[in-house]
Parts: structure tokens; C-alpha cells; sequence
């Protein structure tokens, strides 16, 4: 695994059943915009940066159409909460809890990150 | 089995058409559900439709589309629905139904709602095949089925109101349409001589052909017994490959017959003013197949939808009664609008027509007028705008001359009623009797500020939907008056529409969105993180202003990379499984030899799958992510630049050979189409761009399908707007005629810059020209006229735009901090993303969809499903 050239002091860092996991450095996150992270068990992870440099994480699977690919989608804040809309079919997922606010029965699940 | 009336009455309900769904909602509406058993047997294969948007279905609307019925609607008020299974006995003695199936049902309550069949005049072979009736659901698609496996030519027996529709269904499935009416006009019932011949001559004008006066003799068949052609009453015959029956409607009351209930000479179910009939008072009869205290059967679902109330409010013991309904109708005939109301023949004693006719132009209007000036009706053929308000003043003296209501509202003396000139009791929807009153209540009284909400409240134009226009007025009228602020806000964020954003980030050189939504936004969303719907169309204005502006012109470039739409973040169209496809530009579809080739070995070395698009380029589909920057580094080596699929940007525009080939061309389409995708290229707007040119009016580049379409003439070019294919199709309007090129390119300069100026976001110029105030008139004053003196600004912004624009792609891969993205794994930047695989298909390879599913929950089959979602 290769990594990005300007390394900040600064990872970012996902609870896993046991363990902190190091993704990456803070610095590869776009303000407003997500990254896919691979997990040692193989499983998908979406990590997004908001305005504020807070951080959230759900699973990168789009549950309604299968392909990994939430962590591409848009994000925003609805109502104070913040969100991403998938970019298959739009509907959006918020972000602290992985509820899809447009289908009550559907959910995402969610990971603590921090920053270390 | 017989089940006996335990405590619960029980209410038997046989059909279940428009006018039975209708009594269901009346007696939901009046709590009976709760308090009887209700069965309904319903003979149709499926639920109550929409019978009178049935032709829809040939212009794409799904069977399911036309249902009516809501089968939660069905289940929470505990209705028993037997599909398929029609009513074949009654024993009035015995108070008891028998449906085909068997079942039995005891009943207090008998409502009989079986509508009409279809008259079948008794001529020889009416039965052949390839003899068709015009009615259910059903009918359509036998009619379908017939016309695909290889009719050429068909006829309608009748040509009334369903006749047309008839015809035009068959014109429709790509087949000669001839209609045979026996009455001297078209329309006999609802228009008079002078509407018949208006609509003759449209009619006509689309390629049908209309024999009137002549009256069908016989059907020809051949040795197997299908139709070949028809006898008619002059002596001539017609040949033909099918022929639909529309010679009227007769009320189906064999059922009732049979029971021993009254019915009427020429048929249909006696009834009360109560719809009770009059033999039986635990029967009711409503809809089309009932015989009406005023000595009519009326046949269509206004009256119907009036009985089925009646019924109801009678069985919950309120006072109600049906005494007789109006004939008004307001119809769009293969795109003609034809309406007649009131008094339209002008029967009443010492009545004046007033008349306006225009030949040329299709246009036919009658108002009958009372001596003492009261509007007694009417007749509208190809223009029924007024339809709504003129019906409304039925019965009153209008406040304007009988004469300026007729005149077309150009025209010097013309007149346009606006609906607020209207009484409060004027009825607006016939369909459900709601009147002007109760729709202003809805917005005062019920706080409904959409129409979608006054509808609903109201059920005003939830019908026939002839009133939706009036309403609208309406509520819009209503909400200015009473002071109410319509938010026509972008989203959430944004209390402005696209167009004042537009001209906020245009006069403040405001260029980041970070500022516009901290400075412009809505209180709550200052601050925050914006939304998906104003993130993107933010993006978009801040780049086809970006060298005005001040504003980097590279979509990728800092906060505004984090704006844009998940696909121009990529410069990619992202695929069901994550894949992406990739699609070069090739102006005017003109490509080398070499040109083909090279996209042949890119596609080959990344085992991608190709595709002739249907904008005359080639795409390439099943791209990981990773590979996007390893097949534009080839593709921009080779001089290819970005196509943007991906992008609300000019997308193609498509060309035909033109003079240099053609032995028809008058222009060289090609050059010229080159020139202005060269021109636009990259050009962002509040939806894609499309334009064409063709060689000559054979038109072959489809040009009048786009948003701007370009056509050679002898002395030059004809520019056509606001053209769209897509789900609502739009023939372009013509701009100007006879351009040069200059002329041309600066009109379509100003054309564009104008709609990226003033259009909502997601608006395709077809929309954004039908919704603006003044229509193609208003746009041709500005841009053509300079009306407004920004011709001079329009032209300067498209000037920046064309000098800086750059391709982004070739950005892109030059930039080695933007490359890091086009990752699957920001951790594991070589790693492929494992669900998306590939399978073979025809000698190439498509996505691998159960591979999605894997770890999914398995109760779900969403792959197949998320296509149509
Ligand atoms: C590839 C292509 C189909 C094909 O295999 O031929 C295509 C494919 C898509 N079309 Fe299209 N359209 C394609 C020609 C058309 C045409 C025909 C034309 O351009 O001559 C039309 C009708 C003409 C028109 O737009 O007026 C067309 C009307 C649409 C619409 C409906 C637009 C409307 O105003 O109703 C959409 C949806 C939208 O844009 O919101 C759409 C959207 C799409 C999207 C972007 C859907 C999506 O978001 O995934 C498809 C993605 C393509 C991809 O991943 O590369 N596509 N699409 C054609 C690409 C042409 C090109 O070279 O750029
Ligand atoms: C193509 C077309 C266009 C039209 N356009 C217009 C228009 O623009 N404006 C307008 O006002 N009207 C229009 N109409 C007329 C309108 O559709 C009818 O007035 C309306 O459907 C009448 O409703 P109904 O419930 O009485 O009859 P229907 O809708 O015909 O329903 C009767 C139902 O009862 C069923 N049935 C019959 N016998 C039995 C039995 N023994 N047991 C169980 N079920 C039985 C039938 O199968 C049918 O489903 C149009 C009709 C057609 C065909
Ligand atoms: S539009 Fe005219 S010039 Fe162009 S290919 Fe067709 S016939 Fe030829
Ligand atoms: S008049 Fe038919 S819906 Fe209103």
C-alpha cells in the first residue's frame, strides 16, 4: 500500500470490534466530500469530512442498489443533520446514525472515527 | 354458500368502473365502510382504471399508471374486492348475488354500477377477425397486438368522441387511419356544423382520412375469415386490415333485465332522483348503465361520479338528488382542443350565436346568448383556453362583450376573463362540483398553499383534470391576495431561485459557495454543509460565469471539486455496479479512420464494452476508477478531449453528411456542426445541452428534437429552439430564419446565455421556454430585439466562456494531487473494488449484478429492481 506524498502527523482512525483501525491522514479528505476505506476483513468503509473538519463513517454499500459507492455521493445537512445521497438513486443516508431519511425501514451501519 | 345478514349489513357493489370506485370513496368518505360489509364484484381482469385517459396508454402510459384503485385504500376500509369475477345472477326475492366463480353474497343493499358496452352496429362479419371494440383495457391491447403482426391500414366505424380517439390510437400504432361517420360532421353530439369542419380540417391536415355521410354496409373478409376491407353506403369500398367499432355506448342492463327491474325503452336502469330504482328499493343503479330521473343516460363520468354520491349520501340517509347534469366537456383530440358547454346547439327559444372562425388556422368559437345577454353555452375547437372560465359564467351575463370573448386575445378587441372576475359559486370542477368558494377556502381556510394540496383538500381537478389550469390561477391568485409568500426557493437552503442566485453571484462577484450560502442562505442553513440539490447547481452557475467571476474555470479546482455532482467529480457517468463509462468528444460525429482506432485499442486494452451512443459518438463502458486517468492519458495523447456525459453541459451536436455528400444538401451541416460544439464545448447550464444541424429541410440530424437546432436553407441557416426528446417530447420553435453564419452563432450566443441566465435548475430550455412569462415572443424580443439591452453582456459572457475554456480532462491528468482521488480505496490506492466484476454478453462483457448482492440482505431482489427505480 502506497501513501500520499504530504503526510500530516494527523490519521484518521475507525473502531473496529477490538481496535482502533488507521485509514489515512486527515489531509486526503476533502472538506464536503467522502473516501472509500478497505477493511482487513475485506468490508467497505465511507468516510466523510464536513465544513467543521468533524468526521463520520458508515458502510460504503448503497443498500438499495448493492454497488459500493456511497462514499462518492453528496453530502449536506438537512434539518441540522448531516447527510449523504447516494449517487445511484439519491436517496440519503444520515450520517450519525446510517438511517435512510427517505425509507424508514432501511439502514446503513455506522463506525466511530476519530482523528489521532 | 350463502352467507346470511348477521348484525352488519351487508352492501353488494357489481362493477367496479370509474363511477363504482367513486362510491366506494363516497361511502368510505361517509363512515359506511365501518358500519356494512361491503363486496364489490369487478368483471375486468383488473381494478377500477381511469377509462377516460385510456388512450394514454399508447403514448406510454402503463395499465398500472391508469389504476384508480388503491389497494391500501381497498384493505383499510375492509372492502371485499373479487376481481375477475363478474355478477351473473340476482335474486331480488332472495336478496341474493351470484358471481360466475360461485360465490354468493346475502345483501341489504344492492348497487349496480356496470357502465356500458360497446355498440356494434348488426352489418355482416361484424365479428371477423381483426374486428376490434374500443373500451377496456383489454381492447387496447388485442387492437396492439393485431396492428403489430402486420395490419398497415385501419378504419373506425364512428366518428364521435371515441372515434377520434380511436383513430388516433391507430395512427399512433404507425397504420393508414381512416374514420367513417355516418352524420354529415365529426362530433355530431358535442359540436355544431361549423366545429365539425374546424376539426375536419385538422384532422385531415395530420393524415387521416374522413369520410363522412356514408354509412357501413358490410365487413369484407378474406378466405380465413379476416377483415379486408369494408362496403360502404355510396357503393365505394375501403380496404382495410382491421376495423375498431366506436358507434356509441349502450347501457349494460342484461343483469337487471333479467332480475325483473325496470329499465327504459332504449335501455338503461330506471332510477329515482335518489338513483334508487324504481322497482326496488334495496337497489340502486348509478353511473352509465342507469336510466336517470331526468330521462337520460349520461355518458360521461362527471354525472356518474354526482350519482355515485347521491347513492352514497342516500344509503347514509342524507338528503341528496340527482336531477340532471350538464353535457360540458373539454377534450384534447390528437392534440386538438375540443370543448362544448351549456346550451352549445343553441336550443333555448330566441338565442344569437356568436361566432369566430378561422380556417386557416383550425380555430372555431361559438358563444349562445341568451336575449338578455346571459351565456347559455358554447363551442370551442383548437383553442380552449377559456374553456374553465367560460363555462364558470354559464347562466350569468358576462362583465365583458359576448363578441371580445371570441377573438383571439391578440387581437384588437379581444378579451381574456381571468378567473378572479368569477362569482364565488361558479363551479370550477365539474367533475366533483367545487366551486370557486371552496377552492379559495382551501388556501384561506385549509392553509393549502400548492395546487397538489388543493387538489387533495378539495379533490378539485382530480378528474377529468379539464379545470387543473383555472385552479392553478386560482391558488396563485388566492396566495398573492391574502399576502402569502410563495417559496419558490432553490431547496432547503436557498430562499432564491436559480436565476437570483445567478444574478447575486453575477453582480457581487461572489465566488464560492461557502460565501453565498453564509451570506445568502436561509437562516437555519448558514453555516452548515449545504444540500445535494444546491451544492451542484451552485457549482454550475459559479463555472459558466467562473472567468467574469473571477473563479477558477477547472471544475476540480479547490471548494469547488467538493460541489460538484458525484459524476463530474469524477468526469465520468457512474454505472450500476460503480463502474464508469467514457466517452470522448467527437464533434459533429465526425471521426478518422485513425480516430476509430484508437478508441478500438483503448477499448480492447482495458476489456471495456462499447457502444455507438445515440448522439452519434462512442461509448465506453465498465471503466474501474482507477483506470479513468491510465484511458485519458491515451485518449488526450491522441487529441481526444472530454465529452461531458457526465456534465449539465453541452452535450453534442449532431450533424448530418450535408451539401459536401449529400445530393440534397444546400450547407455544409458538418462543418458548421463543428464549429459550434467547438464553440459550446464545456459550457455549463441548469441542464444539458443538445443541438443538431442538418444539410437541408429533409431535416435527417433531427435538429428540431434540441435545444437548439440549426437548419440549412438556400440563402442560409433556420435556428429552432426549446426542441427536446427525452420523456416529454418537444418540436423546437423557429427563432430566426435565413442567418449567416455570424448572424447565427451570435444569435445562439445570446440564445444560451440567456437561459443559462434566467432557467431553475434542472430546467431544459423546452420547459424553461414554455414557463417563462411571454413564452418564445418574450425570448425572441430579447435576444433577437435586444428588449431588455443585454444582448451586449449575453454575447461578452460567451466570449469569456469560449476564450477559456480548456479541456478538462488534459487538467486533470497533469495534476498529480487531483489524480490521488481516482482511488477505489484511499488506503489501498492498487486495490480494485471487488464488487465490481464483469460477465460475458455477446462477445463483450457487462456488469456482474449478482456480485452486488452478495452480503446483501437476501429478502431483497433490488438488482433487478433498482433498474426501474
Ligand atoms: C449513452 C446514451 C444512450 C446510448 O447508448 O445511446 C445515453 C445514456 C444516458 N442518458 Fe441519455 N443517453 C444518450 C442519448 C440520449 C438522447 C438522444 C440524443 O441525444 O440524441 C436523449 C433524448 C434527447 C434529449 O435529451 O432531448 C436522451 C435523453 C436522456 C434523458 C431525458 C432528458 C429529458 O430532457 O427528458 C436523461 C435524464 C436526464 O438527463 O435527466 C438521460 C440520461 C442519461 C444517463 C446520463 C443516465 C445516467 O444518469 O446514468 C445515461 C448515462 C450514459 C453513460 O453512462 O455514459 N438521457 N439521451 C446516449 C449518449 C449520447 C451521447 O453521445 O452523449
Ligand atoms: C376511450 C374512452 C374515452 C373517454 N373519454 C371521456 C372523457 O373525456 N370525458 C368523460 O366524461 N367521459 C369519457 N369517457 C366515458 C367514461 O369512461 C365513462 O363515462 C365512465 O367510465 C363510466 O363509469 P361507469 O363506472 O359507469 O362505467 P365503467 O367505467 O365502464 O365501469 C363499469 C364496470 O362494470 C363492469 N361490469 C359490467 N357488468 C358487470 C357484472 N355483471 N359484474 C361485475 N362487473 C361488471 C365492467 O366490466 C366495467 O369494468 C370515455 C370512455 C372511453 C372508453
Ligand atoms: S438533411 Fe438534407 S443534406 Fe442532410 S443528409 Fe438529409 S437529405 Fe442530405
Ligand atoms: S372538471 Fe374534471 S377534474 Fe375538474
Amino acid at each position: 500500500m502506497t501513501l500520499a506524498p504530504e503526510t500530516t502527523d494527523l490519521k484518521v482512525q475507525l473502531q473496529l470490534a477490538d481496535s482502533w483501525f488507521t485509514a489515512c491522514d486527515l489531509n486526503l479528505l476533502t472538506p464536503g466530500r467522502g473516501v472509500a476505506v478497505l477493511l482487513p476483513d475485506g468490508g467497505q468503509v465511507a468516510v466523510f469530512r464536513d465544513r467543521t473538519d468533524r468526521l463520520y463513517a458508515i458502510d460504503n454499500r448503497d443498500p438499495f442498489g448493492g454497488a459500493a459507492v456511497l462514499s462518492r455521493g453528496l453530502t449536506g445537512t438537512h434539518q441540522g443533520r448531516p447527510f449523504v445521497a447516494s449517487p445511484l438513486l439519491k436517496q440519503r443516508f444520515d450520517l450519525e446514525t446510517g438511517e435512510c431519511l427517505d425509507d424508514e425501514t432501511v439502514r446503513v451501519t455506522t463506525y466511530e472515527v476519530r482523528t489521532a | 354458500m350463502t352467507a346470511t345478514p348477521g348484525a352488519t349489513p351487508t352492501l353488494v357493489l357489481v362493477g367496479h368502473g370509474m363511477v363504482g370506485q367513486r362510491f366506494l370513496e363516497a361511502l368510505a368518505e361517509r363512515g359506511l365502510t365501518a358500519t356494512h360489509r361491503v363486496v364489490v364484484l369487478c368483471e375486468e381482469p383488473r381494478p377500477a382504471y381511469d377509462r377516460v385517459a385510456l388512450t394514454s396508454y399508447f403514448s406510454g402510459r402503463t395499465a398500472d399508471e391508469l389504476s384508480l384503485t388503491d389497494m391500501e385504500f381497498i384493505a383499510a376500509h375492509g372492502i371485499e374486492l373479487y376481481v375477475g369475477d363478474p355478477a351473473e345472477t340476482i335474486d331480488r326475492a332472495a336478496r341474493t348475488v351470484t358471481a360466475r366463480s360461485g360465490r354468493a353474497f346475502a345483501y341489504d343493499t344492492l348497487v349496480l354500477a356496470t357502465g356500458s358496452y360497446p355498440f356494434v352496429p348488426p352489418v355482416p362479419h361484424k365479428d371477423a377477425t381483426g374486428c376490434f371494440v374500443y373500451r377496456t383495457i383489454d381492447d387496447l391491447l388485442a387492437i396492439e397486438e393485431y396492428a403489430r403482426s402486420g395490419a398497415t391500414v385501419g378504419a373506425v366505424v364512428g366518428g364521435g368522441l371515441l372515434g377520434l380517439e380511436a383513430a388516433g390510437a391507430l395512427k399512433g400504432l404507425g397504420l393508414t387511419s381512416h374514420i367513417v361517420e355516418f352524420a354529415p360532421r365529426l362530433m355530431p353530439v358535442q359540436v355544431d356544423e361549423g366545429g365539425g369542419a374546424a376539426l375536419l380540417r385538422t384532422i385531415e391536415e395530420m393524415g387521416l382520412t374522413v369520410h363522412t355521410g356514408v354509412g357501413t354496409q358490410e365487413i369484407v373478409v378474406d378466405s380465413e375469415g379476416a377483415v379486408t376491407g369494408m362496403k360502404l353506403s355510396d357503393g365505394s369500398e375501403l380496404a382495410t386490415d382491421m376495423v375498431v367499432f366506436s358507434a356509441g355506448v349502450r347501457p349494460r342492463d342484461q343483469l337487471a333485465r333479467d332480475c325483473g327491474l325496470t329499465v327504459g325503452e332504449r335501455g338503461g336502469i330506471t332510477v329515482d332522483e335518489q338513483c334508487r330504482t324504481v322497482a326496488d328499493p334495496h337497489v340502486f343503479a348509478i353511473g352509465e348503465c342507469a336510466l336517470a330521473a331526468d330521462g337520460r343516460v349520461y355518458g360521461l363520468v362527471a354525472p356518474g361520479y354526482e350519482q355515485a354520491e347521491t347513492a352514497a349520501a342516500t344509503i347514509a340517509s342524507d338528503e341528496a338528488a340527482f336531477t340532471g347534469a350538464d353535457l360540458s366537456t373539454k377534450l384534447k383530440l390528437l392534440g386538438v382542443d375540443v370543448a362544448s358547454f351549456g346550451d352549445a346547439h343553441g336550443t333555448a327559444e330566441d338565442c344569437l350565436d356568436v361566432v369566430y372562425s378561422d380556417a386557416r388556422s383550425g380555430l372555431y368559437k361559438k358563444l349562445v346568448i341568451g336575449r338578455d345577454g346571459t351565456l347559455l353555452g358554447g363551442v370551442l375547437v383548437g383553442d380552449a383556453d377559456a374553456y374553465g372560465t367560460l363555462k364558470a359564467f354559464t347562466g350569468s351575463v358576462p362583465p365583458v362583450s359576448p363578441e371580445s370573448l371570441v377573438l383571439p386575445a391578440g387581437a384588437s378587441g379581444g378579451a381574456q376573463l381571468g378567473p378572479s372576475a368569477l362569482p364565488d359559486e361558479a363551479v370550477i370542477c365539474s367533475c366533483h362540483n367545487v366551486s370557486k368558494g371552496t377552492i379559495r377556502g382551501a388556501v384561506t381556510e385549509h392553509s393549502c398553499t400548492t395546487v397538489p394540496e388543493v387538489k387533495k383538500c378539495t379533490k378539485a381537478g382530480t378528474g377529468c383534470g379539464s379545470c387543473v389550469k383555472v385552479l392553478g390561477q386560482l391558488v396563485t391568485a388566492e396566495l398573492e391576495a391574502s399576502g402569502v409568500e410563495v417559496d419558490k426557493g432553490l431547496c432547503g437552503c436557498f430562499a432564491q431561485t436559480r436565476e437570483e442566485l445567478y444574478e447575486i453571484v453575477l453582480a457581487l462577484r461572489v465566488n464560492t459557495y461557502r460565501d453565498l450560502l453564509d451570506r445568502y442562505g436561509r437562516e437555519g442553513a448558514r453555516g452548515g454543509d449545504g444540500c445535494e440539490v444546491c451544492k451542484p447547481a451552485v457549482a454550475s452557475v459559479i463555472a459558466s460565469l467562473a472567468p467574469t467571476i473571477g473563479a477558477s474555470g477547472y471544475v476540480l479546482d479547490g471548494e469547488q471539486a467538493a460541489l460538484q455532482d458525484s459524476n463530474d467529480h469524477f468526469l465520468a457517468n457512474l454505472q450500476k455496479n460503480g463502474s464508469y463509462s467514457v466517452v470522448p468528444r467527437i464533434p459533429g460525429g465526425e471521426i478518422t479512420p485513425e480516430g476509430l482506432i484508437t478508441i478500438g485499442e483503448i477499448a480492447r486494452d482495458f476489456g471495456l464494452y462499447t457502444k455507438i451512443t445515440g448522439g452519434q459518438r462512442i461509448d465506453m463502458f465498465g471503466a474501474r476508477v482507477e483506470q479513468l486517468p491510465l484511458i485519458w492519458m491515451r485518449l488526450v495523447d491522441a487529441g481526444f478531449e472530454s465529452g461531458h456525459a457526465y456534465g449539465k453541459a453541452l452535450r453534442t451536436v449532431k450533424s448530418c453528411v450535408g451539401s459536401t455528400w449529400c445530393r440534397y444538401g444546400v450547407q455544409d451541416s458538418v462543418r458548421m456542426a463543428i464549429d459550434l460544439e467547438l464553440r459550446y464545448r464545456g459550457l455549463r447550464s441548469p441542464h444539458k445541452l443538445k443541438s443538431a444541424v442538418s444539410g437541408c429541410a429533409r431535416e435527417c440530424a433531427e435538429a428540431q428534437s434540441k435545444d437548439f437546432g440549426v437548419i440549412a436553407t438556400a440563402a442560409g441557416w433556420n435556428l429552432y429552439v426549446g426542441g427536446n426528446g427525452g420523456a416529454t417530447p418537444r418540436h423546437a420553435d423557429l427563432l430566426a430564419q435565413d442567418l449567416s453564419d455570424t448572424e447565427l452563432v451570435r444569435l445562439i450566443d445570446r440564445f444560451l446565455m440567456f437561459y443559462i441566465r434566467t432557467a431553475d435548475r434542472l430546467e431544459r430550455t423546452s420547459t424553461w421556454l414554455e414557463r417563462i412569462p411571454g413564452g418564445l415572443d418574450h425570448v425572441r424580443d430579447v435576444v433577437v430585439e435586444d428588449s431588455l439591452g443585454i444582448c451586449e453582456e449575453l454575447e461578452s459572457l460567451m466570449a469569456a466562456h469560449v476564450a477559456g475554456y480548456a479541456d478538462e480532462w488534459a487538467t486533470t491528468i497533469n495534476n498529480p494531487d487531483k489524480l490521488a482521488r481516482f482511488v477505489s480505496f484511499v488506503n489501498a490506492p492498487d486495490t480494485p473494488d471487488p464488487v465490481v466484476g464483469f460477465v460475458p454478453e455477446r462477445d463483450q462483457m457487462k456488469p456482474d449484478l449478482p456480485l452486488l448482492s452478495i452480503g446483501m440482505r437476501p429478502a431483497e431482489d433490488l438488482l433487478e429492481g433498482s433498474a426501474q427505480r
